[in-house]
């Protein structure tokens, strides 16, 4: 038996070495390197599979219609698992092939990007949080590589207020609004935003905590019934939005007075609760469906040449696919800003793709000409705002699909801003950051 | 040949009562100590640092933890990752509301916090054992997670309840750079392994030993159950505490409760079943099989693939990887249902043989 393990053990030390020893292949000068610490298995490998598999695809596409400017970019996947423990080894193993010219990190995961906030900013390497991840990283001066672009929980929950007090023709005076969250942190960011609103705004909010997983919920739904609320706002993530559209509908609560944040509002959410997730609402950052663009000339390049990223094609256009192109989108727009300054057709060193992030201007003329018109809000960063844009819209679900409601909504800046200011400076007084001053970046 | 104790005389209580009373032994073990503190920092890559051997250490102590209170004193606990979340909240409430604490005493007592919270947890198996005892500290599990998320205070009123922990300073040096830390959390780990195999081998240890093994048997020959086993539940938590201590402030820098689930006391657990119950070594090794080798597997199947043209992509790989490292844990676990440690004892006994077995 002995013998045996040691066959094997020589084995795998062999192939170890071999591997090692291939390693450090030779890449072509200008390119640029996405590490992508991506989750195709696990809890929530449905979710990672299409947001990745969109991300993947527009990187491909690029390529395909000659690269940013000429640029190629190159990537390498490493699977998660959604693990902070395992995301943090897979940054670990690409952080040196992303040093010289890297792309903006995604990782999908507000843990991840909780244990990556210090360690990219000390690697300087440029970390994205797309409507997830350490809201506060919006003020930049703490947070020079943290970008929480396009928006945050608070300015999303602010922006559902803003929704909410339209509906009711301007005023929330009086009403009673049932915040009904994932007991994480995840669920817990939005809560001093809703505090803050309520406060503005006079209605009544009564916070109601769902444990994970949240696959039983009578408990709380037998409490909304009983407190009669005028809206439920869920920030819900994975089966526990599933089972509260399921539960409200058996409590006889109307889904139309049910909003979910951009976790709770994909496919994946609504199409396993049948029929009672008809009339249900969410925010969202992007829209769903092939009608954009860019997304249908994705499937005709792309999946034209058999390079398409999904092996389920159902998924094209979906939330999270279109969310995922999106995230690309940024993150080559960021590439193409810093190009423009420093150099058309090279590749972009850190420092450069920070810039570019910092000074991304995606208007709505740029979104029109990429074939992405709608598909985004225009987002405009500065070193004081990393977030860029705080806008959703409100879509619902018809029965078989997500149908936008509004405009692009802006969350209450001149509320929620200061929050993340002052979270900010607490932080840096923690760790003992000297912010960086605003006034002389350019 | 090399591996023989042959003229190796034992003239004093001293000699022959030391950890390791064979001198190979001891040669063998300070080598591995030189190797560790001298030769690996300076030849190590910062990816081996932060994402080997810093956690492997770290669940190594944890693991170590648990095997003091499941392997010696036969009390089945699934809630050392909770005990691990206690003592990663206390560090970080200790260095941040204490002005001034020095980094190292704020370990302590969170190990100390943790210890008490074990002592609390642990009473339930004054009366009921086995697996009975086992969904007791499930309890310890939920309780501790729900309330770290519950009470705004304990994460310092962060709005998320994740915590982010400052800088680590001994004696007015910085501990940024991963040797540096790895340095730290290998000091701090070599030294709680060193008390914890003297422990094992004293009254204490026998102690824990004589209750796993029968406790009516023990209780009748003197030994207090009470005591025994509740000093079990504190060394254990301590060492769990320690663990998630250093998890927090050399490891992954920010912790949230969540992190600490089910699924990492279930990882430890698997740890000291794969290792060896009941060893010291054992700790080290399960640890190392189960950080390691999906590691290993992450790297090697994709480059696998790419070699013989297999149509995989990476999804496949990773259910590949996962499958792979489920029939591996069997293999290991019906070849030798004692554990790797077990496995480098019959390792010694062949090499003391060697090369005239009979």
């Amino acid at each position: 038996m002995f013998k045996r393990i040691k066959q094997v053990a020589i084995a795998a030390s062999i192939a170890a070495a071999c591997l090692a020893a291939t390693l450090p292949a030779a890449r072509a000068a200008e390119e640029q390197f996405f590490m992508l610490p991506d989750y195709r298995v696990g809890p929530y490998g449905a979710n990672g599979q299409s947001f990745y598999g969109g991300f993947i695809d527009y990187l491909n596409y690029v390529n395909m219609k000659g690269g940013i400017d000429g640029v190629q970019i190159a990537w390498e996947e490493c699977e998660t698992e959604y693990n902070n423990a395992k995301g943090v080894e897979c940054y670990e193993r690409l952080k040196s092939k992303a040093q010289k010219a890297p792309g903006p990190i995604h990782t999908m995961s507000t843990g991840i990007s909780y244990a990556l906030v210090d360690k990219s900013a000390a690697d300087k390497l440029p970390l994205a949080m797309m409507g997830y991840g350490l809201t506060s990283a919006v003020d930049g001066s703490v947070f020079p590589w943290s970008f929480p672009l396009v928006t945050t929980y608070q300015m999303q929950a602010s922006a559902i207020i803003k929704f909410l007090k339209d509906k009711n023709g301007g005023s929330l005076a009086g009403k009673k609004i049932v915040f009904l969250y994932h007991d994480s942190a995840y669920g817990k960011e939005p809560i001093l935003a809703l505090e803050a609103e309520a406060r503005l705004n006079k209605y009544t909010l009564v916070q109601i905590p769902v444990a994970h997983p949240g696959n039983e919920q009578g408990a709380q739904w037998q409490r909304i019934r009983q407190e009669q609320p005028d809206y439920v706002i869920m920030w819900g993530w994975g089966v526990m939005n599933m089972t509260a559209i399921k539960t409200a509908q058996k409590m006889g609560f109307p889904r139309e007075k049910m909003i979910g944040s951009w976790w709770a509002g994909s496919e994946e959410d609504t199409v396993p609760a049948g029929d009672a997730a008809k009339g249900y609402m969410s925010a969202t950052w992007n829209v769903a469906g092939k009608g954009v663009p860019l997304i249908a000339d994705i499937e005709k390049t792309v999946y034209g040449a058999g390079k398409g990223n999904l092996k389920d094609t159902s998924k094209l256009g979906t939330i999270l696919y279109n969310r995922g192109v999106s995230a690309a989108v940024l993150s080559v727009e960021a590439i193409r800003t810093a190009q423009a300054k420093y150099g058309k057709g090279k590749a972009m060193g850190p420092e450069q793709v920070r810039w570019g992030l910092e000074n991304l201007n995606l208007t709505d003329a740029r979104l029109k000409a990429l074939g992405a018109t709608g598909l985004l809000p225009e987002v405009k960063t500065s070193c004081d705002n990393h977030e860029g844009s705080g806008k959703v819209k409100m879509q619902q679900w018809d029965g078989t699909k997500w149908v936008p409601l509004t405009d692009w909504i802006e969350g209450n800046k001149q509320l929620i801003h200061p929050l993340f200011k002052a979270d900010a400076a607490k932080y840096a007084k923690e760790k003992g950051i000297t912010p960086r001053d605003c006034s002389k970046e350019k | 040949m090399f591996y023989r104790e042959t003229g190796q005389f034992k003239t004093s209580y001293a000699a022959d009562q030391q950890i390791f009373p064979i001198r190979q032994d001891r040669i063998g073990i300070m080598l591995l100590l030189v190797v560790a503190f001298v030769v690996v920092p300076l030849v190590a890559s910062n990816y081996w640092f932060n994402a080997i051997l810093i956690p492997f250490l770290i669940f190594s102590l944890a693991a170590l933890g648990l095997n003091i209170l499941t392997g010696y004193a036969g009390q089945l606990s699934l809630g050392s990752a909770a005990f691990m979340a206690v003592g990663a909240y206390a560090a970080y409430n200790f260095q941040v509301r204490v002005e001034g604490m020095p980094i190292l005493a704020s370990f302590v007592l969170a190990g100390l916090t943790a210890a008490g919270v074990g002592i609390l947890f642990g009473l339930p198996s004054l009366r009921i054992k086995g697996f009975y005892l086992a969904v007791a500290t499930l309890a310890a599990q939920f309780f501790i997670v729900w309330c770290l998320t519950k009470f705004p205070y304990l994460s310092n009123n962060s709005s998320s309840g994740v915590i982010s922990v400052p800088g680590i300073e001994v004696f007015g040096m910085k501990f940024d750079a991963p040797q540096e830390r790895y340095l730290l959390v290998l000091a701090i780990v070599a030294l709680l392994a060193l008390a914890a195999k003297n422990m094992v081998r004293s009254t204490t240890g026998r102690a824990w030993m004589a209750v796993r093994d029968m406790d009516v048997a023990a209780e009748v020959i003197g030994i207090r159950l009470m005591c025994t086993k509740l000093l079990a539940f504190a060394v254990s938590s301590f060492y769990c505490g320690v663990a998630g201590a250093l998890y927090a402030f050399c490891y992954l820098g920010s912790v949230e409760p969540d992190g600490f689930s089910l699924d990492l006391s279930f990882k430890i657990l698997f740890m000291i079943i794969v290792g060896g119950v009941g060893s010291v070594l054992g700790s080290f090794l399960g640890a190392a099989f189960i950080l390691l080798l999906p590691i290993f597997l992450d790297i090697f199947l994709p480059w696998l693939s790419g070699v013989l043209q297999l149509p995989f992509d990476g999804a496949t790989v990773s259910h590949i990887q996962l499958m792979v490292f489920g029939a591996l844990i069997m293999f290991f676990l019906i070849v030798e249902p004692h554990g790797l440690a077990r496995l480098w004892q019959i390792g010694k006994e062949k090499l003391r043989l060697w090369p005239f077995p009979h």
